[in-house]
């Protein structure tokens, strides 16, 4: 009995609060926009039973994929995402790497203190972090103020308001995620292999390209997902940092539901972005498997 | 053979000046006498004494700490139910959906899982407010809870319960009894995550809290879009001060009790 209830209070809190909003989500995909409360159609008659629930069944249909479909402004957004999530991975990487490996390198007596570094961020507000870009990339901001006083630049730069300004804003929030899996990776590595390398005739850049970059691969990879994840259906950084010319897919379904009210094409967007959010998720689940497995 | 390089010197200063430099920046600023952000005009604490006079911002902060205190301390009873039916439940059916359920509120974008739980909300007829939030907080906090604990759970000594249970002892006196002491300090980082993650939320919480309830994240989110605003700056360089010392102090205290535990140790090895 305590074993039953122990198993059915998560279980069924779980499925009340997401399995089954989820599939309120997929029904509403599937129905029509309505004048109505709630505004869409069609809505299940459970005074007429059965009866009711196949009319109901019989008027769902795909015209909100077709549409999604059709439309540029989906395409160009779930592209856009795709395209902006990539790069500033792999810039978050670049960013990432040298940080992680220079820790792993430092002496022992620092790490706990520069783990606690990198950590530290992470706790902070996430919204606050983004905020703090904003009066830094600004046209008056501090960054161009800097550059004009030095020289460097004659007239300001406009980043904010455009994707670069997104790119900066995730590099900078996600990265302690792409330190720490790296920086794991590269503390369990064997030194005596790099020696052996070196012993071997490889140069230092050679052994780090030969030996650490192959041993360290799960923790890029790792990282890779973590970043890469997340920032595809990121709402807040396009929406503070990117202004109206950064198309986001998080971005277009927040304004489809809130400013449009359009329920059945917000919900849409949501399941193709599911979708399209599986393949990376199966990828990173398994490369965790394979690391779990070959640390047994 | 470790070497640290000037390469790594400079990666690692770059590297933190660049994760630093923005929140510095931002808390030097709150002292600004100007009210234009980017230029300085001086020391002052206006924006700090003008911040607690704004009554819309203490009460958003009320509504921010209740929901993260209940739906932390929920969702840490739920994930670490949750973490030990997957780790020492053994089988039972819908296992694989179970724990498919646990794993997926933490890969899902935040825009779904709001939406998703608003359109719940509003088929039910409930409506939104304090309590709508934390019932959404606590749904995807208590996976978070369970992937900490039952990672704790994982690395430690089964045979411990087993003794408990030849000595005598039922199911729940072994757990409150041996388990739960031994796997406490993963609870009780679970609840600090759980607590953090409610705290920050926007996303979940704008699609699931109602007119009745705003949270300070709600609030600082429609501040900030019309531009920074010192006022901001301000509340961000309080909320930067606790987190700071939270997780300066937390790290303090479980570096004295891993040394405790090591010294313990040595001496029962010792005697």
């Amino acid at each position: 009995m305590r074993r039953f209830l122990l198993i059915f209070t998560p279980y069924v809190w779980l499925l009340a609060l997401f399995l089954v909003p989820f599939l309120i989500v997929l029904k509403i995909s599937l129905s029509d926009t309505a004048l109505a409360i709630p505004p869409y159609l069609p809505v299940i008659e459970w005074s007429e039973g059965w009866q009711g629930f196949k009319d109901f069944l019989s008027q769902l249909d795909f015209e909100n994929f077709t549409w999604l479909s059709q439309d540029d402004l989906y395409w160009k957004a779930y592209l856009s995402s795709l395209k902006i999530a990539a790069l500033s991975t792999l810039l978050t990487l670049l960013v990432g790497y040298p940080i992680a490996y220079g820790m792993a390198q430092a002496p022992d007596e620092w790490r706990p203190t520069l783990m606690m570094l990198v950590i530290l961020p992470f706790w902070t507000s996430f919204l606050i972090r983004v905020y703090s870009w904003m009066g830094i990339l600004g046209n008056e901001g501090l960054l161009n103020q800097f550059l004009l006083w030095t020289g460097v630049i004659s007239e300001p730069l406009h980043i904010m308001n455009t994707p670069t300004a997104v790119y900066i804003g995730i590099v900078y929030t996600y990265l302690p995620f792409m330190i720490l899996p790296i920086y794991a990776a590269l503390e369990k590595l064997d030194s005596s292999l790099l020696e052996a390398a070196e012993d071997l005739g490889c140069s230092r850049l050679s052994a780090f390209w030969l030996v650490t970059i192959p041993l360290s691969k799960n923790g890029i990879i790792a990282g890779s997902f973590l970043v890469f994840i997340p920032a595809l259906g990121e709402f807040v950084i396009p929406s503070l940092l990117g202004g109206s010319g950064t198309l986001m897919i998080g971005k277009v379904l927040w304004e489809e539901f809130f400013s449009n009210r359009d329920w059945p094409v917000a919900s849409a967007v949501a399941v193709v972005l599911l979708l399209i959010l599986i393949i990376p998720i199966i990828l990173f689940q398994r490369n965790e498997q394979k690391a779990r497995e070959a640390d047994q | 053979m470790r070497r640290f390089s000037w390469f790594n010197a400079t990666s690692l200063t770059l590297g933190f000046v660049f994760l630093y430099l923005p929140m510095v920046i931002l808390v030097i600023y709150s002292f600004n006498a100007s009210k234009l952000v980017t230029v300085w005009a001086g020391f002052s604490t206006r924006w700090y004494g003008e911040l607690m006079q704004n009554e819309a911002f203490l009460d958003a902060a009320w509504v921010t700490l209740q929901v993260a205190v209940s739906s932390s301390t929920i969702a840490t009873v739920l994930g670490t139910m949750a973490a030990y039916v997957l780790v020492r439940g053994g089988r039972f059916l819908g296992r694989t959906l179970f724990s498919g359920m646990i794993y997926a509120p933490l890969v899902m974008p935040e825009v779904i899982t709001g939406l998703s739980l608003l359109l719940l909300f509003i088929g039910i007829g409930l409506d939104r407010g304090i309590f709508t939030i934390v019932l959404a907080h606590t749904t995807f906090s208590m996976c978070y809870v369970s992937v900490v604990v039952s990672s704790r759970l994982v690395s430690f000594d089964k045979s411990l319960e087993e003794a408990a249970r030849d000595l005598g002892c039922t199911p729940m006196q072994s757990f409150w009894l041996v388990t739960l002491p031994i796997i406490a300090p993963a609870v009780l980082s679970g609840w600090l995550l759980a607590f953090t993650l409610s705290l920050d939320d926007l996303v979940i919480a704008s699609f699931t809290a109602g007119p009745s309830a705003t949270t300070l994240p709600i609030k600082i989110f429609s501040a900030v879009r019309l531009g920074v605003s010192p006022e901001i700056n301000a509340l961000s360089t309080i909320m930067i001060a606790i987190v700071t010392v939270g997780v300066i102090s937390a790290s303090l205290v479980s570096k004295r009790s891993v040394a405790r535990q090591q010294r313990e140790e040595l001496e029962a090895v010792k005697s």
